[in-house]
């Protein structure tokens, strides 16, 4: 089974990073967003720095939202979904393998950029490093609770706006607790540890729970 | 005399248009369905032994 | 429940049992008002305490009947019971109307209390998060083209939901505590005193009654809208094999 996860992971990367995958679409995106905020709260450095961290986070948020489509739907149209589901892999793991691929090709890439972003939004040098390390812990439930909303919507052939309505609700607790983390690294009062352990275990209790709800939900559309 | 009087009298009114709406909207669809099977009915269309 | 479990059983059965529940809901949020009224003021909230007693009971209808939409689902994927579907699908809006009624009666209430029309106040918060389920629920419901096929997609959201709720509450009052900004006014006040309780209590009851009505009306509407739209196309798919 190890060898089959390992294939379809390499498959997984290799598909969403050439042309027309879409890797880089999440931090064009990302960008974007952060490009946006300066024009809407004006160019004032002093509040850019102070919610610099906030816009990071909201920014990544929805840049992990965009690409979410493309978790299942593509497999679905061509039919290599159903195959997926007939090898000796359980669907479960098969989900799981998909959506950690997924996070290294589309979030991973907001974790590098962000401190960057950061920059250019006056966030202090101790506090990129703090929005780097939540962006990296708190990401993967952002994917994974995000692949149920795919999963969910695969068959729908109006499904895309759908996805953020289902789906941002179930985030607010990542939300929370990874700028939480974040300003509790630059301003306290709690030690960072404090949110960050809680990121960590709302990222781990979606790393088991959400494939189950999402190979579920895949089955359903398959039938 | 009565503090906030405005207030009290808002939310008891939306309270009430919100729960009457209800009530109106649940009995209307009732009335509209129940009408839809007996315009089936006269026309003769049956239901299936087992409905969904 | 075995009475109940067959569609057409339960169609008999909720039948006679309508006019009744009308009725003691009718009845029971008549005395609930008429003791909420006759109730002293509260010696802090001055007369706007009476907001509490259409308050309270909504923010209680709205998670009780997302609980009811979580039983149900799980009826909906262990057993597939077709009433299991019905149910949730009916409890969906009321509950979303519920959870309005809520907001809008605490926005109201907060008003004259805080100053502001909205405070990010925990309750608040977790409620119109609440609020946000519930309209993503009947969102995937409306999306399917097939209502049929709509029925375990959203049972598997709103699971994932239910198991989602107590984490939003927690980290919903964890940031409340961190950014608390000095005393705020809490909705929950001073312990309750007895001469409110009373009121309180049979609003609450008379709400989760008008909630039981609603919801097995919608569930009969519901019943009967599957009945029609099977008979239709059946009589479309007759026209078509005439032809």
């Amino acid at each position: 089974m190890m060898g089959a996860v390992a294939s379809l992971f390499r498959r997984e990367i290799r598909l969403s990073l050439r042309v027309g995958g879409g890797a880089m679409m999440g931090a064009v995106f990302f960008l974007i967003v952060v490009t946006i905020m300066p024009f809407a709260v004006g160019p004032d450095l002093n509040l850019l720095g102070r919610i610099g961290p906030a816009i990071l986070w909201t920014g990544a948020l929805l840049a992990t939202l965009i690409g979410l489509d493309r978790l299942f739907q593509a497999d679905h149209e061509d039919g290599s979904l159903d195959l997926l589901t007939m090898t000796e892999t359980p669907l479960v793991v098969i989900v799981a393998v998909k959506a950690v691929a997924h996070w290294v090709t589309t979030g991973l890439p907001l974790v590098i950029v962000a401190p960057l972003l950061g920059l250019m939004l006056n966030v202090e040098p101790g506090a990129l490093s703090a929005v780097a390390a939540t962006l990296l812990v708190g990401t993967p439930a952002l994917t994974f609770l995000g692949a149920i909303g795919a999963a969910l919507t695969v068959a729908l052939r109006r499904g895309g706006l759908l996805v953020p309505v289902m789906v941002l609700p179930l985030t607010v607790p990542v939300l929370i607790f990874g700028v939480g983390a974040t300003d509790a690294a630059i301003t306290g009062p709690v030690p960072m540890s404090t949110p960050l352990l809680i990121l960590a275990g709302l990222t781990l209790l979606s790393l088991v729970l959400a494939p189950i709800a999402a190979a579920a939900a895949l089955r359903l559309a398959l039938e | 005399m009565i503090s906030h009087l405005g207030f009290i009298v808002a939310a008891y009114s939306v309270t009430a248009a919100v729960l009457l709406g209800l009530v109106v909207w649940v009995i209307a669809d009732g009335r509209t369905q129940k009408a839809a099977l007996a315009e089936l009915d006269r026309r003769g269309v049956r239901r299936s032994a087992a409905p969904r | 429940m075995i009475e109940l479990a067959n569609p057409t059983r339960f169609m008999a059965l909720s039948e006679r049992l309508m006019p009744w529940l009308w009725a003691v809901a009718a009845l029971t949020c008549a005395i609930g008002l008429f003791l909420a009224f006759r109730a002293p003021a509260d010696y802090q909230q001055g007369q706007t305490v009476l907001i509490m007693y259409i308050h309270v009971p909504a923010a209680w209808l709205s998670m009780m009947c997302y609980s009811i939409i979580a039983i149900s689902s799980v009826g909906t994927l262990v057993w597939r019971h077709p009433l299991a579907d019905v149910s949730a699908k009916a409890a969906a809006p009321i509950g979303a109307a519920f959870t309005f009624l809520a907001l809008v009666t605490g926005s109201l209430w907060g008003k004259p209390m805080w100053g502001t029309w909205w405070v990010w106040d925990a309750r608040l918060t977790s409620v119109l998060i609440l609020f946000l389920m519930y309209l993503g629920l009947i969102a995937l419901w409306r999306a399917f083209d097939d209502p049929s096929r709509a029925a375990r997609p959203v049972a598997i959201l709103a699971l994932v939901g239910f198991v989602n709720v107590p984490i939003i509450k927690f980290s919903v009052d964890w940031w409340n505590t961190l950014h608390q900004p000095a005393s705020v006014f809490r909705l929950d006040g001073p312990t309750i005193d007895n001469a409110m309780l009373w009121p309180l209590l049979a609003m609450g009851i008379g709400y989760t009654l008008l909630f039981f009505a609603l919801h097995v009306a919608a569930m009969r509407n519901e019943i009967m809208r599957r009945r029609v739209r099977a008979m239709r196309v059946k009589a479309a798919g007759a026209l078509v094999a005439a032809e």
